[in-house]
């Protein structure tokens, strides 16, 4: 095996172009240095992307935030700014691991990783992130929900890697949050999860609302219809039990011994509608904050 | 398989070391640079015995490949007394008892100092959490917590 550690996106590509898909890109390595000393991969080379330039960055652009692909989870726990506008995106991050895979796992590795599990990911996708993804022809953007396929797989194609994630920029009375279910107090993979990002009108009411949720099929799924059921709303009791119901119908879980189906569809739904309640809290917070 | 140099910064000083490309950094410490404080526990960065500091930040040494300790700056509990005198939770835990097979103690060690550096004052609840990644399989929590307790208030008193 060959550890290489370019400076350029156009290297990385041309070796993982050239690396007969033996090619693995490194950033925190969390995920990777397991699935290697386990033998569950054996690669002929790693390429640590940690010598790009600006991959280890948080800059802000249009108001919002860049998020370079070796940011680790500490880093963007430490940035007061990205942390007061998505708190749900980074304390969903925090969520990742221990103290010491906090110093070295990202959120663009945690989304590469393909878990229907990973405690980031319906946290971006339910704050409307964008990756961007280099390759052989250069830079793209793509949405963030569309990269997940299913455990373990993404829609990244030969020779692509990703090398930020854009979280935007929002009005005052916006907020986001993130709860997940685990049966232990700390250091656990989610049995089920829910993220609620929700923008409010001037009088108060849901103007623009995006729910994803975790480990309750192959892939975090993003909800439509359980946001329809709360925008337009203050949530109210109604909105909130219609919220739920949403959230359980778009639920496709496996029994496994972490979680039986039905628990998960349940618990689904109860997370969603408290990381609701949260995320309004923060909302009309933030509005109080800067009319 | 081509073998690698590696230059870093090793507790504060320059250290150099060849490793092949898949050795972890826990493996080069404890076998290449003869510094066996730091433990290998379950190798897959769940019970934090292997705890190194990598710029400021704690990490599993056994995830950590050697080759990325190029140009960076690396601490281990070897770096943490002054000559011969113990930092203070070294001595916190010799008097109050902190352990009992040793094996996570590297580890706390290192994690606690760090977060020490962060916030001289904890409460024991943020300790707790801070320290959720060192498994203890003596169970000696209790004692763990109050030596760094002991340890903290020391260094806020000096």
């Amino acid at each position: 095996m060959q550890y290489i550690r370019p400076r350029t996106a156009a290297e990385v590509s041309h070796l993982l172009m050239t690396g007969d898909g033996g090619a693995r890109i490194m950033a925190g390595g969390t995920d990777l240095l397991v699935q290697l000393r386990s033998g569950m991969i054996a690669p002929k080379a790693i390429v640590d992307i940690k010598g790009l330039d600006g991959i280890a960055c948080i800059t802000p652009e249009d108001g919002g935030w860049r998020i370079g692909a070796a940011v680790s989870g500490q880093r963007l726990g430490e940035h007061e700014h990205v942390r007061a506008i998505w708190p749900g995106v980074v304390e969903a991050c925090e969520l990742i691991g221990s103290t010491q895979v906090q110093g070295r796992c990202t959120m663009a590795g945690n989304l590469c990783n393909g878990s229907p599990a990973a405690d980031s990911v319906p946290a971006l996708i339910a704050a409307g992130a964008v990756a961007r993804i280099e390759g052989p022809d250069g830079a793209h953007d793509c949405a963030v929900e569309d990269i997940p396929e299913g455990p373990g797989k993404t829609s990244l194609r030969k020779g692509e890697f990703l090398s930020s994630v854009f979280l935007p920029g929002r009005p005052a009375g916006a907020a986001d949050a993130y709860l997940r279910f685990i049966p232990r107090t700390e250091m656990d993979i989610a049995v089920a999860s829910a993220a609620v990002n929700i923008e409010l009108a001037r009088d108060g009411t849901i103007r623009l609302a995006r729910i994803a949720l975790g480990a309750v099929g192959p892939k975090v799924v993003l909800v439509q219809d359980a946001a329809n059921a709360i925008i337009g709303s203050k949530l109210e009791d109604p909105a909130l039990k219609a919220l739920a119901r949403a959230c359980e119908a778009a639920c496709n879980p496996i029994d496994d011994k972490r979680g039986t189906a039905e628990f998960r569809t349940t618990v689904a739904g109860v997370l969603a509608r408290r990381a609701a309640r949260i995320a309004m809290t923060r909302a009309k917070e933030r509005a109080g904050e800067n009319p | 398989m081509k073998n690698i140099h590696v230059s870093t910064t090793l507790n504060g000083d320059e250290a150099e070391f060849v490793c092949a490309p898949a050795e972890t950094l826990l493996d080069a410490l404890r076998n290449r640079l003869g510094l066996t404080g730091t433990k290998e526990g379950c190798g897959t960065g769940d019970c934090g015995a292997c705890t190194i500091e990598m710029n400021g930040r704690l990490v599993c040494s056994c995830l950590v490949l050697a080759a990325e300790a190029q140009d960076a700056d690396i601490a281990t509990v070897e770096g943490m007394a002054t000559g011969a005198a113990l930092h203070p939770l070294q001595q916190a835990f010799i008097d109050h008892a902190a352990l009992q097979c040793g094996i996570c103690t590297p580890g706390i060690l290192v994690a606690a100092k760090n977060l020490l550096e962060r916030n001289p004052d904890p409460t024991d609840t943020e300790l707790r959490y801070w320290l959720a990644g060192n498994l203890c399989r003596c169970t000696g929590y209790d004692k763990i917590i109050k030596a760094v307790q002991i340890a903290a208030a020391d260094m806020r008193g000096a």
